[in-house]
């Protein structure tokens, strides 16, 4: 037990040094904290904006369909297979879609355009189409109406309830034509879907393909929480061998390689933090040891063993640190849940390159747990390891020289 | 019937610093019984302190052995020597060498604590040898606040505490003013008388040879001479 003593009162032999050091810990441990939430928060939310906007965390297609998106590369989602990927742990929602390119028409003016149909119910919490409607109302089941971007609609000059006409290639070859009335505007963050996608139920859209009962897609969303490649896997075994099954991060490749390499740039800059923190320790601890040579040849040449003196240091260092990074967590805690509630919002260039993409111009913070534990653990982890610098001066430490320095 | 404390035979030490070897210790013998109050006395350089180091295991001889409580201490791995060291010998040192961040009774206690003794059976004896060398009130200072004299009261009773077989102390009072030498050889003389306790220590002040019941002189790391003072 005493050693613990001993290593509290040596603590405190240097109230100055101790204080700048646990200080030194402590807003190291803040920073790297605030850093990986930041980190976390911002990457997590252009994730959910990607996904929550469009495409889902996982995606099933027929095999083929990622390569060549045409309709003839569709499927019917049979009640069961849906049942049973919507019982899947982490699973929230399972959506069908059916998309195809269309010749959209109106007077004097045609423009191509992605048409979409969706199950209404499912998307209003997917898509959140609701919310994207800036003018009119959102298309009802079996109606034949549909729902136009604002960009479209100022291109082509579209008011609400004209009348759009779609003219495309249905299945299997059959020609597909319709008339739709615009029951709604809407605003998408991207300007490619700003530009060209044209919403309506599934039914007309199934109706106008001539592909009755079948979809190009079962768009599926995860609990924040789940692991997309994981659930994706628990989808292969319900799909069977003739589907694809694909995370968010393989149907937009280009977005995911942006996040990644924007992540690995912040991961640098926390790398940076960690051998800020970790000289401020190892300073310490040089000086430390240093400065009681004398002291420690004395206590050897008295029989204390080295390994007990060995542990002294290690608890000394351990301590400290502790110390450090339990005030570190403290402090950020409430700072965390601010900027999670109040996020920093970007201007100039940068948000209107987020815009672009498509995302929120926000940097939320992320208030995970495993982002406190992770880094309070980072610089308890540290703190052991630079504690081996002490326990090797020890173990290398001849009693009598170091009294006669 | 004496009983033998220290026995060395033909022990050497030569150091090689730059070169040119120094026999700092060489083929001394050398013979102590429990009890006795013994200096070792010499010119700086004469193997004092190095034959202090060596009978205390904290330095190893060349040549020779060192037989201390049945035991040849040159025969012990390091952490043998350790151990022997913590459990047989007390050491005083020149400039003190109390721990700063302890108090008084915590650093004469800091042996017995080492040895794993009871709380109570430590803190007893602290209180009797504070008590009888009379620093009772400054059981609960830090070293900071007691002076040179005291400090090395309490560096003795750390040493003497658990009972060692010998303390070994080096120039116990070259710190001291004369006053406080005068009352730490006092203290000694009484703790030797009282308690049976053997001192070996090495000295250059002509008041403490005086008062040694035995001195050992040592030139250029041999024994010269070793008389009984009257």
């Amino acid at each position: 037990m005493w050693p613990i003593q001993l290593s509290w009162k040596n603590i405190w032999r240097n109230k100055n040094r101790t204080l700048v050091t646990v200080s030194a810990v402590a807003f190291a441990t803040f920073i790297s904290v605030l850093a990986s939430g930041l980190k976390e928060g911002i990457f997590g939310n252009l994730i959910h904006d990607v996904v929550s906007s469009y495409s889902g965390h996982v995606q099933v297609h027929l095999k083929g369909y990622q390569d060549e998106q045409v309709i003839e590369n569709s499927f019917a989602v049979s009640p069961s297979m849906k049942q049973e990927i919507q019982a899947i742990p982490g699973v929230i929602l399972a959506t069908e879609r059916l998309e195809s390119f269309a010749l959209a028409s109106s007077g004097e003016n045609t423009k191509g355009c992605l048409v979409i149909g969706i199950e209404k119910a499912e998307e209003s919490s997917f898509m959140n189409i609701g919310g994207k409607i800036i003018a009119g109302r959102t298309v009802a089941e079996n109606e034949k109406s549909i729902l136009v971007p604002e960009g479209l609609a100022k291109r082509m000059k579209l008011q609400l309830q004209d009348t759009l006409i779609l003219i495309g290639q249905g299945y299997h070859g059959a020609s597909a034509a319709g008339k739709y009335v615009i029951s709604g505007m809407l605003r998408f963050g991207s300007p490619k879907m700003n530009e060209r996608l044209i919403i309506m139920p599934i039914g007309s859209a199934r109706e106008l393909f001539g592909a009755e009962g079948i979809s190009t897609s079962l768009a599926i969303l995860l609990d924040p929480r789940s692991r997309p490649e994981s659930v994706a896997e628990k989808i292969k075994t319900i799909t069977g061998e003739n589907h694809e099954v694909l995370t968010w991060g393989e149907i937009m490749p280009d977005i995911k390689q942006h996040i990644d390499a924007d992540s690995g740039n912040m991961q640098y800059v926390q790398y940076i933090l960690y051998a800020l923190v970790g000289l401020g320790i190892f300073s310490t601890l040089l000086i430390m040891v240093a400065e009681r040579s004398r002291e420690n040849g004395m206590l050897l040449c008295l029989g204390m063993s080295k390994r007990m003196l060995q542990q002294v240091f290690l608890l000394e260092s351990l301590i400290t640190v502790l110390l450090g990074a339990l005030m570190g967590l403290l402090i950020s805690l409430p700072v965390m849940f601010y900027l999670k509630w109040h996020p920093l919002r970007i201007s100039g260039t940068t948000a209107e390159a987020y815009k672009k993409f498509g995302f929120e111009p926000i940097f939320p913070t992320s208030t995970d747990p495993s982002i406190f534990l992770k880094q309070g653990v980072t610089v308890l982890v540290m703190g052991l390891i630079l504690s081996l610098y002490p326990i090797w001066r020890i173990a290398t430490l001849h009693p009598l020289s170091s009294m006669k320095k | 019937m004496e009983t033998t404390v220290i026995d060395a035979h033909n022990i050497s030490k030569t150091y090689d610093p730059s070169g040119i070897p120094v026999h700092a210790v060489n083929n001394v013998h050398l013979h102590l019984t429990k009890g006795e109050f013994t200096a070792l006395v010499g010119p700086s350089g004469s193997g004092k302190t190095t034959l202090l180091n060596l009978i205390g295991g904290l330095d190893r001889p060349d040549t020779g052995n060192i037989i201390i409580n049945q035991t040849d201490i040159t025969k012990l791995t390091n952490r043998e020597l350790v151990r022997f060291r913590l459990q047989n010998i007390g050491f005083v040192f020149q400039s003190f060498n109390l721990i700063p961040v302890l108090t008084a009774k915590e650093n004469a206690a800091f042996i017995m604590m080492l040895q794993k003794i009871p709380k109570t059976k430590r803190e007893e004896r602290i209180q009797a040898l504070f008590d009888e060398v009379g620093l009772s009130d400054k059981l609960n200072a830090r070293p900071a606040k007691l002076s040179g004299g005291q400090q090395q009261r309490v560096a003795i009773i750390r040493a003497l505490a658990s009972h060692p077989q010998f303390v070994l102390a080096d120039e116990p009072t070259a710190n001291l003013d004369s006053a406080a030498a005068s009352n730490l050889m006092d203290m000694m003389e009484k703790l030797n008388r009282e308690e049976q306790i053997t001192f070996v220590f090495s000295t250059h002040d002509q008041r403490v040879i005086d008062r040694a019941r035995r001195v050992i002189r040592l030139v250029d790391g041999k024994i010269e001479a070793d008389i009984e003072n009257k």
